[in-house]
């Protein structure tokens, strides 16, 4: 291939420059900064098995999203149909994601679907059934477009889930999407796995909503719920006990204000208690919405609503300007700070499921990363011991290119931020296994060539020549496997397949290429009347 | 002088042998099916069943039975508790326990109450039953696809029987692998699932290499009888298989007996893993290229 054995040195020297560059961050802790800029920034990244930390896959509800796209949707179309004088009755939001109404009137169908087609193309009507004076219809989204639908949402929750971790302040975090709606999240190194996971998870919907208190509470929680209405509970704190109890609200249904209006969240220390309290800044069309609310509703009781829970429901006293508001309640220092955080961030569109949890205490991680790398280290001794004593000078270039496949392999997982597991240690065994047997394969083919008497050159060449389609074939059936593995395997069997595949790469290049540079170089360099074999 | 463990122009019959070792083969395959269904299925882990892992490692001495009795009247008063290290603890159940609440009150208020505060949790993994049975799923899957593109790949380079030789010895080892795990009772971890792979893809890389050799002396020597080239071309390459298992298997020793807990497993399987991968390439993949080149000769004679 390259007949040169300048250009093949030179060739192997800038392949291990670069992998020691990419190396760089992982060995070395403190760089001056002055050269920092011009060096890469990744490590290695390593496993929770490996170091410690939390790994968490949600599945994202797009049902339920879905769900809550038709609940809206039937409130707008309840007020179109008005608009538009089409007569119905019992517009609501049925089972699953769908709409049902009853038309009072024989016209009413075409006027329906005028109104969808017009206003509503996202709708489709799934069935019709003749009822006494009219018909009864029932309404679904259209197909492609809730498939559209449950990607955004996936999307719009990764993004969501980024911008929260990243405002926790949690370093090199892994925050990646699999399959149709799960998302995988690492968060090495982390303290405090509860607290990260409530962050995480929580749906974070802020709604505000009006207290009912035309309507009696009482006879609402005898099962009489006003139209309109539903009940929502608060925790309230016996200053004096120190005890939660639940609280009752009857609020009247329609969300006025959502925390998609918000501009920002921050924690403040309002009162003199010391107790942190979350201010909220409106975005400019939400101050305006804020302002006409409370202007509407003075001497009334506004609910703060968190997902589901009424947090306070203070009396609206005048009219608010400015888009200012507070949420107080009885909250730590931590969970003001982590409110704000996920107000700031925004509301996850659907809520999450927790599939799968680990969270690895930093001392194991450190423990069996302590105990791993002293085991590879007496392995990879082992072996380099081996091929000396058996192969003498020649073991010891098989383990010069050994050693820069190691070198190899560590570079690229940290050029391509590949992460390093156990599983992934396994496929580096497996390697560095074939690596040496590339050699010990040209090394017995050479040795074979030597007894029929011929010279150390063409020993070298046919040795080489005749191991090389060998070689090719073990690392292609290796390389082939490993590739569907990774088109069909998840999370642990990837890791395995990845370091294989790089390792392959690099064993093809080192065991072969390398150890034949180090070979021809010795020997046009040195008048060697015996090779060392 | 070179040191050489196998003299060159060595003449072991290993063709004459591979009658034994088929039986020997078949027998432990039957033993290794055979504990799977004894112990109805395997052991699976928190992986592939969902469920629980709690790993907890105690100031002091403290045994696995102290451990139940404080655990009794919990929900984890069923799980499987077990030794990992010294002063350490492995605890296994069923359930998946999402809710940090849930695990303090079932584990470390009784743990807390029994033994004071000289515990650590330095671990807690918990998947559920979902993600488990979809994991087991898709490795069962992609260990079955990747068999299939070696199928391909060998048939493409050699021959078709080549390739089926190929595959049936690392399913050999696959098989015996599952059967030790089955029979010592070990849990079916990831650990298990990453030394599968490593055994197939030593296992395959074994066979090829001494496959290779038989693929050449067919070339050079057409005229002569398939069972003498398969044992001439395993007499040649005797040296270096026994060389490469030889550097492999030391650098699994040390991660077995250095590696600590975390690989204990991981090691252990790659140490059998080794053993077979090595002797199914010359007594398994062997004979079934031969087993195809005897029905293919008496299906040409009877074309005659």
């Amino acid at each position: 291939m390259f007949k040169s054995l300048k250009i093949r040195i030179a060739i192997t020297v800038t392949v291990c420059l670069a992998a020691l560059y990419f190396l760089i961050p992982t060995f070395i802790t403190n760089v001056p900064s002055s050269w920092s800029q011009y060096l890469p920034k990744e490590k290695i990244h390593l496993g929770l098995d490996l170091q410690g930390g939390m790994h968490l896959v949600l599945e994202i509800d797009t049902e339920k999203a879905l769900e809550a796209f038709m609940e809206r949707t039937s409130n707008n179309l309840k007020e179109s149909l008005m608009d538009t004088k089409v007569r119905f009755r019992n517009l609501e939001k049925a089972k699953e994601a769908t709409i049902s109404l009853e038309l009072t009137d024989s016209a009413g169908k075409a006027a329906l679907e005028n109104v969808l087609r017009d206003q509503y193309p996202d709708l489709e009507i799934a069935s019709t059934t003749p009822r006494e004076g009219g018909q009864l219809v029932n309404l679904k989204i259209k197909d492609k477009r809730a498939i559209e639908l449950k990607k955004l949402t996936v999307e719009h929750s990764l993004e969501t889930i980024r911008n929260r971790v990243d405002q926790f302040g949690i370093a090199e975090p892994e925050i990646i999407p699999e399959g149709d709606n799960r998302i995988l999240i690492q968060l090495p190194g982390i303290k405090d796995p509860e607290r990260a996971k409530n962050l995480i998870g929580k749906t974070a919907l802020l709604e505000f909503k009006v207290v009912d208190e035309e309507n009696s509470l009482d006879e609402a929680l005898r099962g009489n719920i006003p139209e309109g209405d539903i009940i929502a509970y608060g925790t309230r704190e016996d200053k004096s006990t120190g005890q939660r109890g639940q609280v009752p609200y009857l609020l009247k249904n329609k969300t006025l204000l959502t925390g998609a209006s918000l501009e920002t969240a921050k924690v403040q220390i309002a009162d003199r208690f010391g107790d942190p309290t979350v201010s909220l800044k409106f975005n400019s069309q939400g101050s305006i919405d804020f302002d006409r609310i409370t202007g509407e509703n003075v001497r009334k009781k506004l609910a703060i609503v968190l997902d589901g829970v009424v947090h306070s429901a203070p009396v609206i006293q005048e009219r608010i300007s400015g888009g200012q508001a507070q949420i107080t309640g009885t909250f730590t220092m931590d969970e003001a700070r982590d409110l704000a955080i996920v107000l700031r961030a925004g509301a996850l569109p659907a809520p999450v499921n927790i599939l799968e949890e680990r969270t690895v205490g930093p001392s194991l991680g450190s423990d069996s990363i302590r105990q791993g790398i002293m085991a590879t280290i007496i392995g990879t001794l082992l072996v380099i011991f081996f091929m000396i004593i058996y192969y003498r000078l020649s073991g010891g270039i098989a383990d010069i290119a050994l050693i820069i496949n190691i070198v190899l392999v560590l570079g690229v997982l940290a050029a391509f931020r590949a992460t390093l597991t156990l599983p992934g240690i396994a496929g580096m065994l497996l390697t560095v296994g074939v690596a040496v047997d590339a050699n010990i394969l040209i090394f017995e083919r050479i040795r074979e060539e030597l007894r029929t008497g011929k010279t150390i050159r063409l020993a070298l060449e046919t040795g080489y020549n005749r191991a090389f389609m060998t070689i090719i074939d073990t690392h292609i059936t290796g390389i082939v496997a490993a590739v569907f593995l990774i088109m069909f395997g998840t999370g642990p069997i990837k890791g395995f397949a990845v370091t294989t595949i790089i390792g392959l790469l690099a064993s093809l290049f080192t065991a072969v290429f390398v150890t034949r540079v180090i070979f021809d170089y010795i020997i046009w360099n040195y008048n060697i009347k015996k090779l060392s074999i | 002088m070179s040191m050489e463990l196998i003299k060159p122009g060595i003449h072991l019959d290993f063709v004459g042998k591979m009658k034994y070792a088929i039986i020997f083969s078949v027998i432990l395959t039957i033993i290794a099916i055979g504990s799977v269904i004894f112990h109805r299925g395997l052991n699976l882990g928190i992986d592939f069943a969902g469920g629980s892992v709690i790993q907890v490692k105690f100031q002091k001495e403290v045994s696995a039975d102290q451990i139940r009795t404080a655990l009794k009247s919990t929900k984890l008063e069923n799980s499987t508790i077990q030794q990992f290290g010294v002063n350490e603890f492995l605890i296994r159940t069923h359930e998946s326990f999402n809710d940090q609440k849930i695990l303090a009150a079932n584990l470390e208020q009784p743990l807390t109450s029994a033994f004071n505060k000289d515990y650590e949790i330095r671990r807690v993994e918990v998947v559920g039953s979902k993600v488990g049975a979809d994991f087991q799923r898709k490795a069962v899957f992609a260990v079955i696809l990747s068999w299939i593109a070696m199928l391909i790949y060998i048939t493409w380079r050699f021959e078709f029987r080549y390739a089926v030789g190929g595959i049936i010895a690392l399913v050999h080892d696959v098989l015996i692998l599952i059967g030790t795990v089955s029979i010592l009772n070990m849990e079916f971890t990831i650990s298990i699932l990453a030394a599968i792979f490593f055994i197939i893809g030593f296992s395959i890389n074994d066979t090829i290499v001494v496959l290779d050799r038989v693929r050449e002396n067919v070339k050079l020597n057409p005229k002569q009888k398939l069972g003498d080239i398969i044992n001439m071309s395993v007499n040649q390459t005797l040296s270096r298989t026994i060389l490469t298992s030889l550097t492999v298997f030391l650098t699994v020793l040390a991660l077995y007996i250095f590696g600590g807990a975390v690989i204990h497993d991981l090691a252990f399987s790659l140490l059998v893993g080794v053993v077979f991968g090595t002797y199914s390439s010359v007594f398994i993949s062997c004979p079934i290229v031969l087993l195809f080149e005897n029905m293919q000769i008496s299906k040409m004679k009877r074309k005659k």
